[in-house]
Formats: structure tokens, sequence, C-alpha cells
């Protein structure tokens, strides 16, 4: 029981400091949908690196070191140290500014004007939308399998351990349902958006970062502790997950030309349409260095005591034939016991699961707001309106996430992720060649929008919808959808006509 | 391009591929006596790249790009 109280109390710590935003709520839709571009570094760092980082900055991350090894850390988070703050500083940067030289508040109303064309924001738009809808859906259903395990019966060697509340939960031995985890992790991201907006999402990712964080290295501790220290927990580790030499089954050691080609996947920051909306945020441009700097730092606090945890596991007994994404919550179980340590962990979990989860809500509902509706209407509405509107919006995104989420609770989605992250990192030659490049044109970008798009989608289905699937012995289908897009924009855009100069102007100080 | 930013795409290019340290793939020697070695590589690849990119800000801030989104439309 002291374990959900222990979730019980951050949850509600959560509400209390993310509702305490609204004291500096101004009413408007600008502070709505941008927080009127007042946050400061250090809530841009938390917010950016707390949305950037999902179930799989911890759970995951734990998990894939299990299966494959040391490779994991290079494959996603040493190369996001680099390309993630490559990403703030040339494409967040520069996509503030011009946010806030012309008062744009989505993606979708740059891309519109910059290339002149109101069909490219319906293209855009349901690519955008379908791209997040999983990654909502692994949050929820992440959420739901999280404190489900935690609560669930366990076998132990004395035998089976009945669940935190068999009486009242009879169906599920005793485990919190997957329906009221939901529904309770829905609600409290559905409070404080609905009420503050882009505000509360950043003190909420504030909060919630620092405590994955420090819940992170907290479980690292403990569990080295419990193992004897650092040189014995790793005296623990299979060998072959010391190194990235693949084994002759295949399942552990990365291939190089894998590793290699892993490095498109962190482009996607540049697309993510919730991380535009908190760009928009930055109170001015200083407020991005430090999160440039401190960015892949973050990483590493969280990543590398993961990976460890992760490698330490593979020779424990109680651990073998475990499931990657249970590996965290068993270590900490299993070794750790105290269920008001094992409260905290989870509470950690959460934390990086709904500091994403709160900014894709808004910024659905704020793109259905201003490129949908906004868009189309000849109508006046006052700010009033629109903040109602843009409520609405987010109140209907999150109960249709919740619906498929419980629809879909059974199926392995987890690795759906990969594949938002190879979509957006394969549009990413868009929004370099509308920033960058001068000539690209109208034209050009449809054409690299739907080249992308035909590629992903048939790597998409030959991997039987959302499974792990390479090319070309080890090459990650992402790298061949960025060059389908890259050559698609440059050799559609030297055919066409150049955009206007007024709109060249406009976009290129 | 100017000379400067020319400079930090050839660290940011050499970066990239010293981030295949394939010199490493297969050594399972331990730093400190507990972390692998592929791993401490990449954990102090991780702080070469933080002080890569302190330095970019250092030297090569945008500082027309913040006065020009200052003087906007809003």
């Amino acid at each position: 029981m002291a374990t959900i109280w222990i979730i019980v109390i951050y949850l509600g710590a959560l509400l209390a400091f993310a509702m305490g935003s609204k004291i500096f709520f101004r009413g408007t839709s600008a502070d709505y949908f941008v927080a009127s571009r007042s946050i400061g570094p250090f809530m841009l760092l938390m917010s950016v690196f707390g949305t950037t980082m999902t179930a799989f900055a911890l759970v995951g991350s734990t998990g894939k070191s299990f299966e494959r090894g040391i490779g994991t850390y290079g494959l996603m988070a040493s190369s996001s140290g680099l390309i993630h703050a490559a990403c703030f500083l040339l494409i967040g940067l520069k996509l503030w500014a011009i946010g806030k030289r012309h008062g744009y508040v989505t993606q979708i109303q740059f891309f519109r004007a910059r290339f002149d064309s109101n069909g490219l924001g319906y293209l855009l738009f349901p690519i955008l939308v379908l791209l997040v809808i999983p990654y909502l859906l692994i949050g929820v259903i992440g959420a739901a399998k999280t404190i489900g395990g935690v609560t669930g019966p366990k076998k132990t060697p004395r035998g089976m351990i009945e669940g935190t509340f068999p009486d009242l939960f009879e169906s599920t031995g005793g485990a919190i349902p997957p329906w009221l985890t939901g529904a309770v992790i829905c609600i409290v991201v559905l409070c404080y958006i609905f009420a503050g907006g882009s505000r509360a999402a950043a003190w909420a990712n504030t909060f919630q970062t620092l405590v994955f964080m420090t819940m992170g290295v907290l479980a690292f501790i403990l569990i080295s502790n419990k193992l004897g220290g650092l040189g014995a927990a790793i005296e623990q580790a299979k060998e072959g997950h010391l190194v990235r030499t693949v084994s002759s089954e295949g399942k552990v050691g990365v291939p190089p030309i894998m590793f290699a080609t892993y490095m498109f996947i962190p482009l996607s920051v540049g697309m993510f349409p919730h991380l535009f909306q908190h760009w928009l945020t930055a109170k001015s441009a200083k407020a991005f260095k430090l999160t440039v700097i401190a960015h892949p730092i973050c990483i590493m606090i969280v990543w590398v005591p993961c990976v460890l945890i992760g490698l330490w596991a593979t020779g424990l007994k109680p651990l073998e034939g475990a499931a990657p994404a249970a590996v965290l919550a068993k270590m900490v179980g299993i070794l750790v016991k105290d269920p008001v340590i094992v409260g905290l962990v989870t509470a950690g979990i959460l934390a990086a699961i709904m500091s994403s989860l709160d900014s894709q809500f808004l910024c659905l509902g704020t793109i259905f707001t201003n490129d949908i509706v906004l868009h189309n209407t000849k109508k006046k509405y006052t700010d009033k309106q629109i903040l109602l509107m843009a409520r609405g919006f987010v109140l209907a995104i999150v109960v249709i996430t919740y619906v498929l989420a419980m629809v879909l609770i059974d199926q392995n989605v987890f690795d759906l992720a990969i594949w938002c992250f190879s979509g957006f990192a394969a549009l990413t030659p868009l929004v370099i060649a509308a920033l960058y490049w001068r000539r690209s044109t109208k034209e050009g970008a449809i054409a690299s929008i739907v080249a992308t798009t035909v590629v992903w989608f048939y790597f998409f289905a030959k991997s039987g919808f959302g499974g792990e699937y390479v090319i070309l012995g080890g090459v990650m289908p992402v790298a061949v959808c960025w060059l389908t897009g890259v050559v698609a924009m440059v050799a559609v855009s030297l055919a066409t006509k150049p955009p206007s100069k007024e709109t060249v102007d406009k976009f290129f100080p | 391009m100017k000379r400067t930013s020319l400079v930090f795409l050839t660290v940011f290019v050499l970066l990239a591929i010293l981030h295949q340290d394939f010199w490493n793939w297969d050594n399972a020697s331990l730093v400190f006596g507990f972390m692998p070695m592929g791993l401490a590589y990449h954990a102090l690849y991780t702080l070469v790249a933080t002080a890569f990119w302190a330095v970019v800000i250092k030297v090569a801030w945008p500082t027309k790009l913040e006065e020009w989104a200052e003087g906007g439309e809003e």
C-alpha cells in the first residue's frame, strides 16, 4: 500500500505544482498556446528534455541494454547528444525567431507561409497527427502496464504473492486495471493542460523531469549497493553484453551499419510538433543556450545508469527470460524490495511518460484550433472563444487517446515508437530546406513530403506495421526515407519556379 | 560559407565519424573497474559533444537573428 500512496502523493504534487502556474495565466490564447513567449532558460531545458524523454528514458533504455548490451547508449543517447543539440540550435532557435517575428504558434502556420501554400498545410496536418497518436498511445499503455506490474501478483522463490488489491480487482489478481490507471493519468494531465495550457505544461515538465532524473539515479545507487558495489555489479553482466559484436543468434550486439544509420533517428526532434510549441515558449534566444549545452549532459545522467542496470540484470537468475520493458521494475522490486522505493521509482517512470503526454495533447489541440478551424474561417473569434475551442479539442483528443489505448492495451505498441521517430526524422529535409535554402519551392516541399511518406509507408508495411525492420543487412529505413526526402526536395525545387522575393525576404533576414 | 561555420561543420562531421568507434566494438575491458569500454567512450563522447556546442554558442551565437526576431509583427 505504501507504494500506491507514494504514487498518489506524486500525482497530487504534480497537479498542485502545475496548477500553480495558473497564477501567471494571462487569460489570452497566446498565453495558452505559447505561454506568452515567457519561459526562461532552466524551464525551457527541463520542458524540452522532459518532452523528448518518454517512457524510453528509464524503462526502454534499461530494457534495450538488457536485450542488446552496451550498444544501446551509442545508438540512442550519445548520438542524441550531438544531433539533438544541433536541431535545437540550428532549427529550434531559427523557428523561435521566425515564430516570434511573425506570430506563429504551429509548425503548419510556418510551412504554409514559407511555401505560400494552403494545400501544404492540409497535406502535412494528417501526417503529423497520425505520427503523434501512436506516440500518445505508448504513454498511456506504458503507464497502465507499469502500474499493473507494480500492483500485480508476483512470483517469488517462496511462491506467489497476491496483488495489492485482491478484493477490489479480482479479475487482474489484485493489480490496478489498465482502465483505471489510464483514466487517472489522462485526467491528471487533462486538468493542468485544460487550465493552464503551455505554461502549465512547462511547469509540470520541470517538476517531472527533476523527479525522473532523481529517481533514475536513486534506483542506480540502491541497486548497485544491493549487488555489492559498482565493480561487483558489472561482474554479474554477461560478457556478450559488454561489447557490440553481434552474437551468433543475432539477438545481442549491434551491426556497425545499423549503428551508423541509427544516427538519423534523433533528427526527429527537428519535426516534433510538440517540441516546436515548446521552442516558441522561449522568452528570448538566449534561453536556448542552456538547452543546447546541458541537454546532452541530462541525457547522460539518465541513460548511463539505466544502461548499466540493464547490463547487470543480464546475469541475474530471477531476471532470466524477463520482458525487457519489465527489467527496471523487476530489478527494483526484487533487489531493493522496499515499497517506498518501489513507489518512488514508479513515480519516476510515470513522470517520464507524463512529461511527454501533456505536450502532445496540447500540441494536437493547438494545431486543430489554429490550422483547421481558425485557418478556414473568416469569422472573428474572441480570445475567450479561441480558448474554449482549444480546450474542447484537448478534451476530445484525451478521450480519443484513452479509448484507443484501452482497445489496443494488449498490442505491442512500443515498437511503433521507433517508426514514429523515423517518420518525423524523415520529414526534416522539409524544415531544413525551409529555413536554409532560399531556392526551395512549394512544389519541392510537397514532393519531399509525398515521397518520404510513400517510402516510409512501404517500409512500415514491410515490417508488418510496426515490427523491427532493417534493410541491406542492417541499414535503418529512416536513412533511405530521409535521403528520398532530400532528393525530392532538391530535384523538384530546381525544376520549378523559385519563390517570390517577398517570401524570401520575409523568412531570410 | 564563413570560415568559422566551415570549421564547425568540419568538427561536426568529425564528431559524427568518431561516434562510429569501430575500434571499441569487441573491447570488453572495464574502465575504473565498472564501466565497459564501449560505454565509457560514449559517455566521454557526450561530454565532448557538450564542449563542442558550448564553443559554437560562444563563438558563433546568432546575435542578429535575435534582434530580427524582436522587431516582429506581433
